[in-house]
């Protein structure tokens, strides 16, 4: 292992190669409390400074607690990318596995053992882009999962590519002249695919955005959350937005709350506003409940 | 719709391959599958959503082949057996998630019925063309277990050891079939259920705070659990350590990663079967796998009636390659030739390990068809002229 | 003894039932070995299709028909394209509303026909001419024990239908009767 895995690996435990007395451990004097949710062994994490990732984890965090349903029913499942890592650092069973594939994995868990909590984690890139197929029918299926979609316009991990989100006029690596694309409006993609449950609040909104998973994570069905979150690195700097503050400021400003919008009509246009709330939460058969069902009726019970 | 019918279906059948594929995996324990339709491996995926309902099973069509293997890999975390089955352009779309199963080991079973490629090919024709992509199709340094039944009778057979050594090995075994032998219809005898060999999962008895999910044991495989269970784990495609935990760095993956290959190369001897005829004073040996084989038996008894020394090795297990049996043989007799409906794959396997020792004769198909007899005989005339 | 046996027709007649059947009465209850393996186009219904079974008191490695020995023709195409690969004292039956047959074909040593489909018309499902064609081939060669055949009908046809399908065999095998007298034995064995 070299120096600066060590380091990180072994921060607090003193794991470093030199004579030097341990350091305090700085984490029992400091300790989080939500740390029993947390990989705290693998901090820091490798998320920029203003990134909104974290933003989300932590209402996530608080979310389960306030969920009443015992920690060890969840199952945190997510595809590649920035989001992509939230799975390593939550301290649930948590699968990490590949690019897009999160929602049929989780398909499978929680088909498997339908008393696992199974939420995808995971980045509009992932998500949307070469996963799109999937989320789609997962949401037709109206599969009792919840999916929290991180969706900060840009591909963070591979340095700030064009994203099926990216607004149209917005620069990327991959779009230097401006986006010539129309951006997917998600909300409304999965309501009009069979989503039960769909949502869109923002990093800013961190009290709103833990009330709406403590809902998602209740549902029963297919339950989807937005989340608008900034990417100061990548997709502030390509389209001179300022710094992650800044983006935060922009919601401040620009997002107005509309609980049961129509979905068609909530589109995200280049530093234009953003239409927040809850918009969908339906009660409809899971895929379980219509299999049950279709079961019973042939066999005549 | 009938009462249930149980998992095993003891008894004489007239079934076709794809049909004692599904059997034999039920019988083992399979309650999961998911899959998407595709000629000619369909049959395996309706039976599964008409036998389902009897072992309390699940069965679920994915939206595509890359989903049916996702949804296979988290089923299995889940606790269950799982299976997938599919043909050549879904086995190309499952490579991707076969490396997430053999990285995260994860046991599970995927039948590929294989038809005649490039491409959408011959969908309704047999072929054995995608034995190197069943080797080698997923990206980065692997070993892979793939069986080759030549009969419904090793359909159902075979599927349960592929489940057996998947769960031993704790990696996605590949049940190599064909077209041909999916589509056949032959007897094939159920056993009664106690005579079923059953190799379950080895799961920790660890507390949480000790239990390395990656972690082996002596035979290089570590102990599982499954979500759910309060281990907390971490699973990731990721190059990760004993904990499970993302070190991508040279010295984790130098550790992690030639595990992954020794757990299968230590264990080969265990893991490989063949089937052999006549080999001990053979001077030419077939060497053959799946439906191929029977077309073979048939040349090599003309061959024998024409007085000449020829045995058969039929390959039961082709990855890994019975490299032992194929060096000892090269260094007493005059040949090897190897029919297979593929213009040149196991051969090169064959080739490798005789090293120059005995001739190597392959006999090339495009696909579409069997080989007939005739031409395999000409080149075993070839090969003990 | 081998016995290598071709059914042809068109997609939709039941001609892989058929053959499914024939090897089911052969392998699972009258104790031979027995393989179906089948041909057909894309089309659900209505393109060439065949069925062929061996039928071997050993094992059989080689699942086709290397010489045709007993060809069944219920259609005019699979009758044209097979009638050739008729091996010396061979046996050719057809279904005589659905093929004509014109002159026979010299290496045959046994030539009938059936009115199968009419029949299974009259009956009132003319999805049944594939098991009438079963009991008239069978009858007219011997190929398995009569109650083998019954049996494996009995356990392949759709539940509810099985008395229906049992006595549309034993029209054929009514029919089957009738051809051996009138021919003077049943047809044999050809040498493959």
């Amino acid at each position: 292992m070299n120096q600066k895995a060590a380091t990180a690996a072994g921060a607090g435990a003193g794991g470093s190669d030199t004579a030097a007395p341990p350091a305090p451990d700085v984490r029992e004097a400091h300790a989080h409390p939500k740390d029993r949710l947390l990989r705290s062994d693998r901090l820091p994490h490798i998320w920029c400074p203003t990134c909104g990732i974290g933003t989300c984890v932590s209402s996530f965090v608080e979310a389960i607690e306030e969920s009443g349903i015992p920690e060890e029913r969840f199952a945190v499942v997510s595809g590649i990318g920035c989001t992509g890592r939230v799975a390593g650092y939550v301290n649930l069973d948590s699968f990490h596995t590949t690019h897009g594939r999160a929602i049929p994995f989780a398909t499978g868990l929680h088909l498997a053992n339908p008393k696992l909590k199974v939420v995808v984690f995971s980045g509009d890139g992932d998500l949307v882009a070469i996963g799109g197929n999937h989320l789609i029918h997962a949401a037709r299926r109206n599969i009792d999962i919840t999916i929290i979609c991180v969706n900060n316009f840009i591909y963070g991990m591979t340095g700030g590519q064009l994203a099926p989100t990216t607004p149209h006029g917005a620069r990327t690596t991959t779009s230097p002249y401006g986006n010539s694309e129309y951006p997917f409006n998600v909300p409304h993609l999965v309501a009009s695919c069979g989503a039960t449950y769909v949502a869109r609040w923002t990093a800013l909104h961190v009290r709103r955005m833990k009330q709406a998973m403590v809902a998602a994570l209740s549902h029963r069905g297919f339950s989807f959350i937005e989340v608008i979150a900034p990417c100061s690195t990548l997709y502030a700097r390509k389209n001179r937005l300022g710094t992650g503050t800044d983006l935060m400021k922009f919601y401040h400003d620009n997002c107005e709350v509309r609980h049961g919008a129509n979905t068609a009509e909530i589109d995200i246009g280049f530093q234009e506003k953003i239409v927040v709330g809850k918009f969908v939460d339906i009660e409809k058969p899971t895929f379980l409940d219509r299999m049950g069902a279709n079961l019973a009726q042939r066999r005549g019970r | 719709m009938s009462e249930p019918r149980g998992a095993v279906l003891t008894g004489e059948h007239f079934m076709n391959g794809d049909v004692a594929a599904a059997e034999g995996a039920l019988a083992v324990g399979c309650t999961f599958f998911a899959g998407y339709p595709i000629t000619p491996a369909t049959e395996v995926a309706e039976r599964m959503s008409e036998r389902m309902p009897d072992v309390e099973g699940i069965f679920i069509q994915m939206e595509d082949e890359i989903a049916s293997m996702g949804a296979i890999l988290g089923a299995s975390w889940a606790g269950r057996k799982s299976m997938t089955s599919t043909s050549g352009p879904g086995f190309s779309l499952m490579m991707e998630n076969l490396g997430l199963g053999v990285m995260t080991e994860t046991p599970c079973v995927l039948v590929n019925v294989q038809r005649g490629g490039p491409s959408t090919g011959l969908p309704t024709l047999v072929g054995q063309q995608d034995m190197m992509q069943a080797r080698w199709g997923s990206h980065g340094d692997y070993e892979i277990i793939a069986l080759c039944p030549n009969s419904p009778q090793e359909c159902f057979d075979l599927t349960i050891d592929a489940f057996n050594l998947s769960e031993t090995y704790r990696l996605p075994v590949l049940v190599m079939s064909d077209e041909v032998v999916g589509h056949m219809t032959e007897k094939v005898v159920i056993p009664p259920e106690d005579q079923i060999a059953r190799i379950e999962r080895r799961i920790t008895d660890a507390a949480p705070a000790d239990y390395l999910p990656y972690q082996p044991e002596e035979n290089l495989v570590p102990l599982m659990v499954a979500a759910g269970q309060g281990y907390r784990i971490h699973v990731t495609g990721l190059t990760h350590d004993e904990r499970g935990y993302p070190e991508v760095v040279a010295p984790v993956q130098q550790r992690m990663v030639p595990r992954l290959i020794e757990k299968i190369r230590k264990n080969a001897e265990q893991i490989i079967r063949y089937e052999s005829d006549g080999i001990a004073e053979a001077e030419v040996v077939v060497v053959c796998y799946g439906i191929t084989s029977r077309v073979a038996q048939l040349a090599v008894e003309m061959a024998r009636q024409q007085g000449r020394r020829v045995g058969l090795l039929r390959l039961i297990v082709a990855w890994p390659f019975p490299e032992r049996v194929i060096r000892e043989l090269a260094t007493r007799i005059k040949g090897f030739v190897v029919p297979e409906i593929n213009l040149g794959q196991m051969v090169y396997e064959v080739e490798r390990c005789a090293a120059g020792r005995a001739r190597t004769i392959h006999v090339p198909h495009a696909g579409g068809a069997v080989h007939d007899p005739e031409t395999i005989l000409a080149r075993i005339e070839e090969a003990s002229s | 003894m081998r016995r290598e046996i071709r059914i042809t027709g068109f997609g939709g007649q039941g001609i892989v039932l058929a053959g499914y059947v024939l090897g089911k009465a052969a392998s699972v209850y009258d104790h031979k070995s027995a393989t179906l393996v089948q041909s057909y186009g894309p089309e659900a219904r209505g393109s060439a299709c065949a069925a062929q079974v061996v039928v071997a008191d050993e094992p059989i490695h080689y699942p086709y028909v290397r010489g045709q020995e007993i060809l069944v023709a219920m259609s005019q195409e699979g009758y044209d394209s097979w009638t050739e690969e008729l091996i010396d004292g061979g046996v050719l039956l057809y279904d005589q509303d659905l093929v004509d047959a014109g002159t026979p074909p010299a290496q045959a040593s046994f030539v009938a026909s059936v009115p199968a489909t009419r029949t299974a018309e009259k009956m009132g499902r003319r999805m049944a001419a594939n098991i009438v064609m079963l009991g008239f081939l069978v009858g007219c060669t011997g190929l398995v024990e009569v109650e083998a055949l019954r049996e494996a009908v009995r356990t392949s046809v759709p539940a509810g239908t099985e008395d229906f399908n049992l006595s549309a065999l034993e029209q054929g095998l009514q029919y089957a009767a009738e051809a051996v007298a009138a021919k003077g034995g049943p047809a044999k064995a050809a040498d493959i």
